[in-house]
């Protein structure tokens, strides 16, 4: 992604940058969606920089904006139940799918609920990707509510006893009183038969700064435990996401990188800063 | 939350309105806050500075001309205004219409930027005007997208042409194709072809893009853009226009609360006139693009017309001409009454929002920031586990009965105390306000509006009926529910 590249190279050799390279830095930043403010604070941290080592301080500069919280998914409980969440279109039926494809593939196993019983064919969707990667989906009658066929799955998720039980719900504005009441009434009636070890919230990776609203309400009503961030495969860079995390401490959990079930992958801090500062 | 922008311009203006004569340095403050406030709201950082650049020209130029004590803010205000709406509406157009029909409309844009629904909104809406549309599923690709243009089709009364099942499966150029020797044959005047969402950067779904246009050749190819978006709208924007094209773009999620910034890179970057809004998963909540609201609502002036007509819908009529029916008549106010209000008003989203939108609402945003949402949702629960004839009348309200309610909402009796009490004062301003005037400002306040904002999503005009008949059982309706009881 190379945010820093053009930065880095003018500041090889040299002792201390020159206020025309910290326009530059401060363009890539705010270019990558990272934010006014947390682009402020990073120059601030720069601008102590030195031309040799600045390359490493940048990265530590970063990794101090990163949470420090487990982005691995909680194996707190026998059935684990993870709820997805976000605001329209963010990609979260497809999220549902490669996950389940993912924790499939290490042979543990795992099952989907069709919450999303608003969108017209939502529930067609998710069953088209269960179908596809080989893994259950719990629905329920056309125009049933989200709650009861929550409800309904995760009675089906421990009977079958599965490791896994990963909950579709419908996208939803997060600025939507009712919609975002239905979603905390989702996880308190899985809660009553299983208790629920993730609330993933699905960033599109091409939002702006409206994004710390969507993950701030949705933490509210809803306590978020990991983010997933998708369409990496675009040219948006996704900023808005370390800005989430900094600002909220909510860590990123996964990235999805294309439209075919493998495109995801765990996130990987490291890597991810090494794009950022070097290429 | 945080800083909108509406709230620094309004904070940049105000600190120019206290001045007496500006001076070229009132100018460069103002300029850096509004830099600030267009960044925040996701305006692309090239276009700030163009934007910038034009605004201190004009201002500076006009400066000889303001005379020293009169509106200067004013002028430099307007000037803003003036550039953002000519940046927004400047080539402001209607659909071109084809000559000889159909009319071809082709959508395109990014996955998930809402196309398919808003296929159906733009069916719904030519056919509302004597139209005769028909929707193509020519997006193949996401699992069941056929399927869904399927069901809005049917839920607008538009045919769908849909000869592939999609999922991977089918050509969506030869669906194209076949579809406009379908609807000629079948006299259609209008074509909407719904088509997969793409990335900028994929070449290969470009290419695809650019083969459906050569294949029915549109008369208008719309870009559909989330107004959520970010700074990638303007390297998006270009793939596209460079790409596929296209001759107007459409904004998509306006009922969120982003300040759509990237409406202003977009239409500054292309110089295409932005035709559509889509403002709510609704298939009726779409209409054109009016520059002269959003440029409103990015100025901190409140997108009154928007509110208006939101506060419109949500409070169906019905519900209000009822609660004006029965203040004519004299009856009292109740809880059932109180809770339909409150309904209404959930219905219309987020009050903060909603706030918001009100003129000068950026000067008030602390108030708006506290303004307790969820108060609504634990009233409404509170009033829905009350018996139809609590609800008429409360003084029935026991200790036990109190206590099954607060069991049923799952609230502590202490929660249904303070809400009998509120209403009880609610209740008491209603019967004032009947007898003389509009809301007071603390019955706005018991409704937890904050002050100074009652009276607007309350349905109830003011000053109306005032009837002097007391009435606590007078209305056979209301005897038969406390019969229930
Ligand atoms: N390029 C790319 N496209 C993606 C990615 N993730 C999802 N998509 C696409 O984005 C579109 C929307 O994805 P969905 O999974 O339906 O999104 P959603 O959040 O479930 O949408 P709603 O339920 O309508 O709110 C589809 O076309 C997906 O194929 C990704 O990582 N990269
Ligand atoms: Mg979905």
């Amino acid at each position: 992604m190379g945010i820093f590249s053009k930065f880095v190279a003018k500041l090889k050799g040299q002792s201390t940058a020159d206020p025309l390279d910290w326009k530059v830095l401060e363009e890539e930043l705010l270019a990558a969606d990272i934010g006014p403010t947390l682009t402020a604070e990073i120059i601030k941290s720069a601008q102590s920089l030195k031309g040799d080592d600045a390359l490493a301080s940048l990265t530590n500069i970063l990794k101090s904006h990163l949470s420090t919280k487990s982005r691995e998914l909680s194996v707190a409980s026998d059935v684990r139940a993870i709820l997805v969440v976000g605001v329209n279109g963010t990609g979260k039926t497809t999220s549902v799918a490669k996950l389940a494809n993912l924790i499939h593939s290490f042979n543990s196993s795992v099952m989907l609920a069709a919450a999303d019983t608003f969108r017209a064919a939502a529930v067609n969707q998710l069953q088209t990707w269960g179908e596809r990667i080989g893994v259950p989906v719990i629905s329920g009658k056309d125009g049933a509510e989200p709650a009861s066929v929550a409800f309904d799955a995760a009675i089906a998720a421990k009977e079958a006893a599965v490791k896994f039980l990963i909950i579709d719900t419908a996208g939803r504005l997060h600025n939507k009183n009712d919609l975002m009441a239905e979603l905390g009434k989702i996880r308190r009636v899985i809660e009553k038969t299983l208790p629920i070890s993730e609330v993933l919230l699905v960033i599109d990776a091409t939002t702006g700064q409206n994004g710390i609203a969507q993950a701030k309400i949705f933490a509210e009503a809803v306590d978020v435990t990991g983010l997933i961030v998708t369409k990496l495969d675009g040219s948006a860079r996704g900023g808005i996401a370390l800005a989430i995390e900094s600002a909220l401490d909510i860590p990123i959990k996964f990235i999805g990188t294309g439209e075919g079930e493998r495109d995801f992958a765990p996130f990987d801090p490291e890597r991810y800063l090494n794009g950022l500062v070097n290429d | 939350m945080f800083d909108a922008l509406s709230t620094k311009l309004t904070g940049a203006f105000s600190s120019l309105r206290s001045r007496g004569k500006l001076s070229t340095t009132d100018i460069e403050n103002t300029c850096a806050e509004i830099k600030a406030a267009l960044l925040e709201s996701d305006v692309a950082l090239s276009v700030v500075d163009s934007f910038i650049d034009l605004i201190r020209e004009k201002s500076l130029a006009a400066l000889p001309t303001l005379q020293s004590g009169s509106n200067q803010a004013q002028a430099i205000f307007e000037i803003v205004n003036a550039e953002l709406i000519e940046i927004l509406g400047g080539a402001a157009r209607r659909v071109r219409l084809a000559k000889n029909p159909p009319t071809v409309i082709m959508l395109a844009g990014l996955q998930g930027a809402g196309k398919t629904t808003l296929a159906g909104k733009l069916a719904k809406f030519y056919l509302d005007q004597g139209n005769t549309p028909l929707l193509v599923a020519s997006d193949l690709q996401r699992p069941n997208a056929v399927t869904q243009l399927q069901v809005v089709g049917e839920s607008v009364g538009v045919p769908v042409f849909a000869p592939e099942p999609g999922n991977g499966v089918g050509n969506p150029v030869k669906v194209a194709e076949q579809a406009l020797a379908f609807a000629k044959s079948k006299l259609h005047n209008m074509v909407i072809v719904d088509t997969a969402g793409r990335l900028g950067v994929d070449q290969e779904l470009m290419q695809q893009a650019i083969d459906i246009r050569d294949a029915v050749k549109p008369d208008e190819i719309l870009f559909v853009v989330d107004a959520m978006i970010g700074q990638d709208a303007v390297r998006t924007a270009k793939a596209f226009q460079d790409g596929v094209g296209f001759d107007g773009v459409v904004l998509t999620k306006l009922d969120g609360d982003a300040r759509g910034g990237a409406a202003l890179s977009i239409a500054k970057l292309t110089g295409l006139p932005i035709m559509f809004s889509s403002n709510g998963e609704k298939l009726t909540d779409f209409d054109i693009f009016y520059p002269e609201r959003m440029a409103s609502r990015i100025l901190g002036m409140g997108d009154v017309a928007t509110l208006a007509e939101q506060a419109k819908k949500a409070l169906d009529t019905d519900s209000s001409a009822k609660l004006e029916e029965k203040f004519a008549r004299g009856d009292d106010f109740t809880l059932e009454d109180f809770l339909e209000q409150l309904e209404a008003m959930s219905k219309m989203g987020s009050m903060s929002k909603l706030l918001g939108m009100l003129p000068g609402a950026g000067a008030m945003k602390k108030q708006i920031d506290n303004f307790d949402e969820s108060e609504i949702v634990r009233t409404k629960s509170i009033v829905q586990s009350m018996t139809p004839l609590e609800r008429q009348d409360p003084k029935v309200l026991n200790g036990s009965r109190r206590a099954r309610i607060a069991l049923g909402a799952g609230r502590k009796v202490q929660d249904v105390n303070a809400l009998v009490d509120k209403f009880s004062a609610a209740q008491k301003m209603m019967r004032q306000m009947r007898n003389g005037g509009g809301m007071p400002p603390a019955m706005a306040q018991s409704m937890g509006m904050p002050a100074g904002m009652g009276a607007g999503p309350m349905g109830v005009k003011k000053g109306q009926a005032p009837s002097k008949k007391k009435s606590k059982s007078g209305n056979p309706a209301k005897r038969a529910a406390e019969e229930r009881g």
